[in-house]
């Protein structure tokens, strides 16, 4: 048997080793070091198992025991939310770290426009709804203590209540010497955080050791085990359904309102990244702690005598099989359990208390406020350290007033339920942006009340607070007000009934009430930056900082930041600002910036009422919402011109681009058509001189060869006239100065006419396949002129149809109420480049010849144009193909 | 309607991340449903059935099997969505909901 004093001395041990751990961690925290492992994923995920108090640990076998399966319940609800990170935790762990959110009364003030009342409300709330939660603590160790003393036999009976006074001393200590060391931005404390890690290894280590002990070492294998649980008391599902859904609704509420996990999961924060590996990790972890908690209290009600209390199965189990070594691991895990839950949660709830009660209160009365000299951090440490030591000496009442009698799981359901008042408020204000602080008020009033009428009051007994007579027949008699059976829902499980009734009167009256209200402008602000969190999470103005002072500001954050801290953040402010001297001019953002400094170490109401003081009131008024909404439409307007024009700019650039290409083309086009020009002049000019020269000096020249000779000139001036008319009739059209002979005419003599004439000019080698039965089409247009375009593209297809038997096809055709006009060859086709540029002037293909200038097909487009008809290009028909377009009103149906 | 910037469809990569996300979002409603399961399983009734065959209530081993072995499912399936988020680089991850 391990004497007590063996137990006592382990424990001392282990104490002194947590100290050195937590020690060392906040040293090594000072000095930057070690920052791996301190901001690492599994200390966060660890530190997350602050969930698992000793109501896990002794509790749950316990539950078990007396309930079946449903000690789970209290497990799967967290572990949905931890699946569920993306819902709610990861807005709650942005929201937390961009606006330096230092506890869960902190958050929901913050919310709802900084508002004090509010904040005071929730601590005051989670002071109570905590309280018989670190009861059950003291009264774990207690209990497993006693368990120890009692096998130890008679001789060395301890006192429970003084046994209780010790343990709730020493935790007092460790809180105070790990949790108020400083006073940092955020609320970080690495000593703690890394302890609580420590003790969350040792209980699982406990817990399954003890676990596995009692499956392979007791009750001898995996099967046997299985049977042995089938055949047990418990051996059968038994489950009321409504409990089953109630508690892990109330687990899963209570994990993310209970002040202690809102400062592990939120402050303590390092990294969001660490949410998503504890979201998988964390409910490992539970999995892992409830595994055995079964076999545990199967084989305990098999082995142990009947009466024994199945809360410490855990501990009698090994004790009764002479495993002391095992029961003394099993202890130091429920100590752990014990100790680092009361830890974390006294420290929050100091916080809570020493920034929303006593420092708005320290503020009033001293009448001189914020700006008045002296140092505030000794103030904030001194509250929070008397917060510690009143939180846990409430528990230690509580502890005392309840006899220390409950089992542990209802007395942890009666805190779950408490703290989970605050989910509606919470969930509203981070997704809803019409929740407001009157409906905040209200319906944590409301839950509130009813939480403590029924189920707080009626859970010390009938007789201790509530009289059995109001328990039993309600309230002056008035039946539809007993506390467990409200409006006269009778047959329902409390716990269920007061669960259901508190959180739906809570949620209904919240919401009721907030759309009824309507909100203060820095409600607004905040709702409106809460629920967009990820939409920007950039802090919207709110001082109109002008009147402040930069020297009191100063003054303000020397008292709470501390001298050094203070003053390195107005010089880095400073030079920023590029000024020279310590003080930086108080604009807006700095203000902004310094009043959330100021709330990662007093809160945000605290720290909103301190800067308020000095810049004289709340300067958000409707107008700064409406031109803070004003500034991002502005700027969303602004972007999306910007867009348009650039998308504008990059066409415009583009249609330049192209533009300058074409000219380039054009101007080489136009050097290589003035030397063709004055090639195609030179040339018959030198034959006409030459022969005139010949005629005018040679003597004796027979009558023939002077007619050749006066023929050859006669050819060449014609040709020379061509190309001259050709120019001059061009530059005619493309002024627009031609006169239009309108007359009206069969497409078909056009054609012929065409043909005739082109065919007349050479030596008309080509085939022209024609469908007469389509070009019976009335024309009334200029016939010449479209003559004109008919011939050249005729010659053109003469000339430069490079088939072995060239063939031209004239198609007529109507499309929609115009009539077109193909000339298909079977050539070769124009290449894709040159089809932009063939229908400019002096443009010539290649180099095929010289017999052209480069105007024919220039001189069609511009007749078609002032014939109000087009010629195109047609691609895709295997050859070169011209399509003239002649619209509706000139082509008239043949009759 | 998307907002104007943000493309209408994505690229395959991008479409992955989010439909990993779509599944993380999904994974707590499949855990709930599941572990409402036992809702619907009989109770054993203190009362003797009114009438022969009424179903066996569920029994314990078989009901610790159940809930454990979707708790284990879940931590799995999480855990492979988180490594398979983790694989793709954050820049290309998404920012709004998608």
């Amino acid at each position: 048997m391990a004497s007590l004093n063996t137990l006592i001395a382990v424990c001392l041990i282990y104490v002194a080793f947590l100290f050195g751990v937590a020690f060392a961690a906040e040293r090594a925290g000072i000095r930057g070091r070690a920052g791996w492992l301190l901001r690492s994923p599994l200390v966060y995920t660890l530190s997350l198992s602050i969930y698992c108090t000793a109501w896990t640990f002794y509790g749950a076998v316990g539950y078990a025991a007396r309930s079946g399966l449903e000690y789970v319940t209290i497990y799967l609800g967290p572990s949905l939310v931890m699946i569920g990170w993306w819902w709610v935790l990861r807005r709650l762990v942005r929201i937390g770290r961009s606006h330096k959110v230092t506890s869960i009364a902190d958050l929901i003030s913050s919310r709802y426009g900084k508002s004090n009342t509010l904040a005071i409300v929730v601590t005051l709330m989670a002071v109570i709804g905590v309280t018989p939660y670190i009861a059950l603590q003291l009264q774990s160790v207690t209990l497993s203590l006693s368990i120890f003393a009692s096998a130890e036999g008679a001789a060395t009976r301890i006192d429970s209540a003084s046994s209780a006074l010790w343990v709730a001393a020493g935790l007092a200590l460790f809180t105070v010497l790990f949790g108020t060391r400083n006073l940092n931005a955020n609320e970080r404390h690495h000593g703690v955080v890394i302890a609580v890690a420590v003790e969350a290894v040792v209980k699982l280590v406990a817990l399954l050791a003890v676990g596995i002990f009692v499956v392979w070492g007791v009750a001898g294998g995996l099967p046997q085990t299985l049977a042995r649980i089938d055949a047990s008391p418990i051996g059968t599902w038994q489950m009321q359904g409504s409990r089953w859904a109630a508690l892990t609704v109330l687990s899963a509420a209570a994990f993310l309102c209970l002040p202690r996990m809102f400062q592990v999961m939120v402050v303590e924060n390092d990294d969001e990244r660490h949410l998503q590996i504890a979201s998988w990790a964390f409910p490992l972890y539970l999995m892992l702690m409830s595994l055995f908690v079964v076999p545990i209290a199967v084989v305990g009600l098999d082995l142990l005598p009947p009466g024994s209390n199945p809360d410490l199965f855990v501990l009698s189990l090994p004790l009764s099989q002479g495993r002391d070594g095992l029961a003394t691991l099993s202890f130091l895990g429920g100590f752990s359990s014990a100790t680092s839950m009361v830890i974390v949660a006294t420290l929050a709830l100091s916080t809570m208390v020493s920034n929303h009660v006593v420092m708005p209160i320290w503020l009033t009365l001293r009448t001189g406020g914020a700006t008045q000299s002296g140092d505030v951090r000794d103030v904030v440490i001194f509250a929070r350290r008397v917060s510690i030591l009143v939180i846990i000496a409430l528990g230690y009442v509580y502890y005392r007033a309840s006899g220390g009698s409950g089992a542990l799981a209802a007395i942890g359901l009666i805190s779950f339920a408490g703290v989970a008042q605050f989910l509606p408020v919470t969930l509203g204000g981070i997704f809803w942006r019409g929740a407001t602080r009157m409906g905040a008020l209200v319906g944590l009033g409301t839950g509130f009340g009813l939480w403590v009428y029924t189920m707080l009051l009626p859970g010390f007994g009938a007789g201790a607070i509530l009289p059995a007579g109001v328990i039993d027949a309600g309230p002056w008699g008035i039946s539809w007000l007993r506390p467990q059976a409200l409006f006269g829902v009778e047959g329902l499980d409390p716990t269920v009934h007061a669960v259901l009734w508190s959180l739906a009167l809570n949620s209904l009256s919240f919401v009721v009430v907030s759309l009824v209200t309507f909100p203060r402008p820095l409600e607004r602000l905040q709702g409106a930056q809460f629920v967009n969190i990820f939409d920007h999470s950039g802090q919207a103005r709110g001082w109109n900082a002008s009147v402040a002072e930069s020297e009191d500001l100063m003054i303000m954050a020397q008292r709470i930041l501390g001298a050094a801290e203070a003053q390195s953040l107005f010089q880095s402010e400073a030079r920023r600002q590029g000024l020279s001297g310590h003080l930086p001019e108080p604009t807006p953002k700095f203000v902004q910036g310094l009043e959330r400094e100021l709330a990662g170490s007093v809160g945000a109401a605290t720290a909103h009422a301190m800067i308020g003081q000095i810049v004289g009131g709340t300067s958000v008024s409707v107008q700064d919402l409406m031109a803070v909404a004003d500034e991002s439409a502005q700027m969303l307007e602004y972007s999306s011109q910007l867009e348009a024009k650039s998308r504008e700019l990059s066409q415009t650039a583009a249609q330049l681009r192209e533009a300058n290409e074409k000219l380039t083309e054009l101007s080489l086009q136009k050097d290589a058509f003035l030397s063709q020009i004055s090639h195609e002049l030179r040339t018959p000019m030198t034959s006409i001189r030459a022969f005139s020269e010949i005629l005018r000096d040679t003597e004796g020249l027979h009558p023939e060869e002077k007619t050749k000779y006066a023929s050859i000139i006669h050819v060449e001036t014609i040709r020379l006239t061509r190309l001259l008319d050709d120019l001059l009739d061009l530059s005619v059209l493309e002024n627009g100065q031609v006169t239009l002979n309108r007359q009206s005419g069969a497409l078909s003599d056009v054609l012929d006419h065409a043909i005739t004439t082109a065919q007349a000019s050479t030596d008309g080698r080509i085939a022209i396949r024609r469908s007469r039965g389509n070009e019976a089409v009335m024309l009334q247009t200029d016939l010449d002129r479209l003559s004109q375009v008919f011939i050249n593209l005729i010659t053109n297809a003469q000339k430069y149809c490079a088939a072995d038997a060239p063939a031209l096809t004239i198609d007529v055709a109507r499309d929609g109420g115009a009539v077109v006009v193909d000339f298909i060859d079977n050539g070769s086709g124009i290449p894709a480049q040159a089809r932009q540029v063939m229908f400019e002037k002096f443009s010539r293909l290649g180099l095929q010849d010289n017999k052209g200038a480069g105007l024919g097909l220039a001189i069609c487009r511009e007749i078609m144009h002032r014939l109000g008809g087009d010629v195109v290009y047609r691609t895709g028909t295997g050859g070169t193909a011209f399509r003239v377009i002649l619209p509706q009103a000139q082509s008239l149906a043949a009759q | 309607m998307p907002q104007p910037g943000t493309p209408l469809f994505l690229e395959r990569r991008s479409y992955r991340v989010r439909r990993v996300m779509d599944a993380v979002r999904l994974l707590p409603v499949l855990g709930l449903a599941l572990w409402m399961v036992p809702l619907l399983w009989p109770v054993a009734d203190p009362l003797p059935p009114v009438q022969d065959g009424a179903a066996t209530p569920v029994s314990m081993s078989a009901a610790l099997t159940y809930i454990f072995g979707v708790w284990a499912g879940l931590i799995v399936l999480c855990l492979l969505l988180w490594s398979r988020a983790r694989r793709i680089p954050p820049d290309t991850a998404p920012s709004g909901q998608g």
